[in-house]
């Protein structure tokens, strides 16, 4: 098997027992990508520094230094990402020349743990899409069909994992685009509990909404890169500080006892039967290994999208103020005057979803708005949330399909915008209640396209959420057996 | 013309002197050079967050219980969302529905009497960059030293009723920040700043009504002008049968004008709400305590006790009261109980703040203590030395250093103020100047003060004068 295709717990085994080099990993990945990249499409920059990284690994190797297990694994950083040196676009003509001088809290430790970087990868714009299609730079193609979109919003940090041009990769998750992407890409991706990774560095679209979590191959590999990101942050007053265990080496893989709760809301009309029956086989497999499971309703989900879209909408009419032409990133050319300069720049630096998310916010900020739109938002986000702790008062997890549906032609949903909100349904509601949310391959169509089955827990339960995805794992006989995908 | 009635409210903006700015730790100084106190948290960079400072909090509460505030130990901070160059996030984080403290108020001394102004909140929030024009480039650059800087913002209700009043309350404000150290009141720096709402309104009548609000008011001198145009503005207008539309003035300090920069129509929708990178402010009530018991007495307090106390005029009782450590010198030399607190006031003003100004000094920083001064005013007040006498050796006391007493001894400076002593002396004078003394026996009054001012020569200066002017008085009746 070629190294590109091992899992990152494989290949740190093999560096530690210097049964190859780091700069042999990343030699291997970078031809990789060489061949496949033109086919995928999933990296916006690619780094030149890839092999300078992964010498300075095996020189520290040698030195007999003690590293992190993640040392001399190849990494990919979803665009939004702040890499010092490295520009970082957000997949947007805004800021397709923005270089940030300095790094994101998760850059730091990623770089710190000698993890190497080979890219910043392609995404919607400004996170907004669940196709990627929305980046102004690229368009980027599913590694199990390429005539398929990768998800969204992080489409590349997904297919790039998928495809073997990276191992491990970061993305963000403001309403699903770790989990969605993970699952149209057949890898693992976890949206953890909110205020549990620092977002000094992340840009922001939703604040109050998104985190950045890990997305692997496999449970183990995910569960490595979150116990890397995971922590209190001082730069973001939003993260908690806590006990954070080494998730990967917690992982036992026995459910007996688990409670699983299965809201039959999630499995609606608009679900694919397809999904639906390979969820439920999931949840057959985990009650067979002596997991409960019972079925319950969450009668406010019919909310959750439409809170979902008020609030992040908001949020992301003032995050996004700041991209003014004034200081850096794209001004228009022809001008005159401030507002004129203003209105320029924002008309020809921000696509239509963006322009259309921006509008939105700002309609339902608007005084005489406010209340009918942005406080009731809040006020169904308070009823899902209370809706979803009363749920866990009898259930360890709940367990739903990712997305609706496995993955759509490109170009096939992009002229309607409404109804790609829609299919948000089932990821939106972990988002809006903070919890933690992992997606994980159930399976493929009889197509061929890989779909997921998202589980969730309680706050700050990563560890029960990773155990009950990895004993999943482990029952359907691993979700990595090798092989290329395209 | 009707009889009217100015309503005044004003928003104090005024920047903390917190050593760090209130969402980062870039060095919130002034003065320093262009773009050089900022970081990516200050320069809106995509990706950046706040994190409080919690000194400001601190400060703020201070302040809060200083214009007897409620303080709300909840409270959460909320986006403010406008465009402007200066403003490099796009919006300003500030405090919307709940400020930090609020229902307040502050009594101010106007002409001898005391009003009550009633403070609607104060709330924190940070301060904008400033815009910069040089002659060698075309457009505006953007100074972002500012970003950041903290800023409190206190808003009265309208309850002022004249410019007269507007001044006492803003100097008031001033007294009590610079009292507390939260802030440098520098108005030339624009760490003060204010907003004035002006209305006018027939007197007797109750009812609030349509308000201008001026902004560019960047001087306590300029707040009172602004209002006195504003008001006549308005009257003007009433007078003519116009009526007042609702607007945002600008003033131009310069043209002793203000000008229209937006109407109600296009007011500024500024779409408040949670700032979701920043936590709830909770803090606890026993903090809250700590720092109401932290509050100095404040100086229109100690205004007020003066002129109970000691019977000083409200215009002394404010002059001694303005500098901190010249109110500790007074009540320290007062308390001595050696010398009346009226003579000190006027040492301290006329003499020590002489000093003072010449020098450039604080009065820390010079030698005088209060045992030293009061040693000196009892001297004179004894007649141990002449008031004349006095004044040398208290610029001698500050040159060099020496004690006052040492001063008079060394320097030979102590009058003579025995009786018989001098009672020789003006005989001794008298025969001398027997046509003065047959003068005034004959009515010519200003004979007296020749006879004096020849004693005091003859004594060479030593001479106790109100001594040597009752006995020769005495002496020329017999």
């Amino acid at each position: 098997m070629n190294l590109y295709e091992k899992t990152a717990t494989e290949l740190s085994d093999m560096l530690r027992r210097k049964e190859c080099s780091a700069a042999e990993i990343s030699q291997e990945v970078l031809e990789r990508t060489e061949t496949s990249e033109e086919r995928i499409g999933a990296y916006i920059t690619r780094c030149e520094d890839v092999m300078q990284q992964a010498e300075a690994v095996d020189k520290a190797i040698a030195e007999g230094r003690a590293l992190h297990p993640l040392a001399g694994i190849p990494i990919a950083l979803k665009d939004n990402i702040s890499t010092k040196g490295i520009r970082t676009t957000c997949a947007s003509r805004m800021l397709e020349n923005y270089v940030p001088p300095y790094d994101a809290a998760v850059t730091e430790k990623v770089r710190r743990a000698g993890m190497v970087i080979t890219g910043k990868t392609n995404m919607d714009e400004f996170a907004m899409g669940a196709s990627t299609e929305t980046s102004y730079m690229k368009v980027t193609h599913n590694p199990h069909n390429p005539e398929y979109v990768p998800g969204g919003s992080s489409g590349g940090s997904a297919a790039a994992v998928a495809a073997g041009e990276t191992i491990l990769s970061l993305g963000s998750d403001t309403g699903g685009s770790i989990r969605q992407p993970a699952a149209l890409c057949g890898i693992v991706g976890l949206k953890p509990t909110y205020g549990s990774v620092s977002r000094y560095g992340l840009v922001a679209y939703a604040s109050s909404l998104e985190q950045i979590g890990p997305m692997g191959k496999t449970v183990r590999d995910t569960a490595m890169l979150y116990s890397l990101i995971c922590g209190r942050d001082q730069m973001d007053a939003t993260t908690v500080r806590r006990e954070y265990p080494d998730f990967a080496s917690a992982l036992s893989g026995k459910v007996q006892g688990l409670r699983i709760g299965v809201p039959r809301e999630y499995f609606g009309d608009g679900i694919c039967p397809e999904v639906s029956v390979a969820v439920w086989e999931g949840i057959r497999l985990l009650e067979q290994a002596g997991a409960s499971v019972r079925e319950i309703s969450l009668p406010d989900t019919e909310y959750a999208v439409s809170a979902y879209y008020i609030i992040a909408s908001a949020e992301a009419s003032s995050n996004l103020a700041r991209y003014d032409g004034v200081r850096y990133g794209f001004r228009a050319k022809h001008y005159k005057g401030l507002t004129d300069m203003y209105e320029r720049t924002r008309s020809e630096g921000f696509g239509d979803e963006v322009k259309r998310r921006v509008m939105l916010g700002t309609f339902v900020l608007s005084s005489g708005y406010y209340d009918a739109y942005y406080k009731k938002a809040r006020a169904a986000q308070q009823r899902i949330k209370r809706e979803l702790a009363d749920a866990f008062r009898e259930c360890d997890i709940l367990i739903t399909p990712t997305y609706p549906t496995p993955a759509f032609p490109l170009g096939e949903k992009s002229d309607d915008p409404l109804k790609l909100y829609m299919s948000d349904i089932c990821t939106v509601t972990a988002n809006l209640s903070g919890l933690p949310a992992i997606s994980v391959p159930c399976g493929k169509t009889a197509s061929g396209l890989p779909m997921g089955m998202q589980m969730m827990a309680p706050a700050f339960s990563e560890q029960v959420l990773l155990n009950a995805a990895y004993a999943y794992e482990t029952l359907c006989g691993g979700f990595w057996s090798g092989g290329t995908v395209i | 013309m009707k009889d009217y009635e100015i309503v005044i409210g004003l928003e104090v903006h005024a920047e903390l002197n917190t050593q760090s700015k209130i969402y980062c730790s870039c060095r919130s100084a002034f003065g320093m050079d262009v773009n050089t106190q900022i970081c990516p948290v200050c320069m809106g960079l995509p990706g950046a967050l706040p994190t409080l400072n919690e000194k400001v909090v601190e400060y703020a509460i201070r302040m809060g219980h200083a214009l007897n505030c409620h303080i709300n130990t909840v409270c959460r901070q909320d986006r403010k969302n406008y465009f402007y160059p200066d403003l490099p996030k796009g919006y300003q984080i500030s405090q919307a529905d709940v400020p930090l403290c609020e229902n307040g108020y502050l009594d101010i001394l106007v002409g001898g009497e005391a009003r009550r102004i009633r403070v609607n909140r104060i709330h924190i929030e940070e301060d904008a960059g400033k815009l910069l024009h040089d002659g060698a480039y075309p457009g505006s650059l953007a100074d972002l030293n500012r970003c950041g800087v903290p800023l409190i913002e206190i808003v009265s209700e309208p309850d002022l009723r004249s410019s007269a009043e507007a001044r006492a309350y803003l100097e008031t404000i001033r007294s009590i920040l610079l009292c507390l150290g939260i802030s440098d009141c520098k108005m030339q720096e624009g760490s003060i700043r204010c907003d004035v709402n002006v209305s006018v309104r027939e007197k007797g009548t109750r009812e609030l009504t349509v308000r201008c609000e001026m902004k560019n008011v960047n001087s306590f001198r300029a707040a009172v002008r602004g209002i006195e145009y504003e008001a006549k503005r308005q009257i003007e207008i009433l007078e003519g049968g116009g009526t007042i539309i609702q607007e945002t003035r600008r003033w131009d300090d310069g043209k002793g004008m203000s000008f229209p920069m937006r109407t109600k129509e296009d007011a500024q929708d500024y779409r408040y709400f949670p700032e979701p990178d920043l936590l709830t402010i909770v803090v606890d009530e026993e903090k809250v305590q700590a720092l109401k018991e932290s509050i100095p007495e404040l100086p229109h307090a100690k205004i007020r006790r003066y002129m109970k106390d000691y019977g000083f005029a409200e215009i002394d009782a404010a002059l001694i009261t303005e500098d901190i450590e010249r109110a500790a010198l007074f009540e320290a030399c007062a308390e001595s109980g050696r010398c009346k607190p009226k003579n000190i006031c006027n040492w301290i003003l006329a003499d020590l703040a002489k000093y003072t100004n010449d020098t450039g000094q604080k009065i820390s920083q010079t030698p005088i203590t209060p045992k030293r001064l009061t040693e000196l005013i009892e001297q004179v007040e004894k007649g141990v030395i002449s008031n004349t006498a006095g004044k040398k050796a208290f610029l001698l006391m500050m040159e060099t250093g020496r004690e006052p007493l040492a001063i008079i001894e060394e320097e030979g400076m102590a009058q003579n103020s025995n009786r018989e002593e001098l009672r020789q002396l003006v005989r001794e004078v008298f025969s001398d100047n027997q046509k003065s003394v047959l003068d005034y026996r004959n009515g010519k009054g200003k004979a007296l003060g020749y006879l004096v001012g020849q004693c005091m020569k003859r004594s060479g200066g030593k001479a106790n004068p109100s001594l040597i002017r009752e006995i020769v008085t005495h002496m020329l009746s017999e």
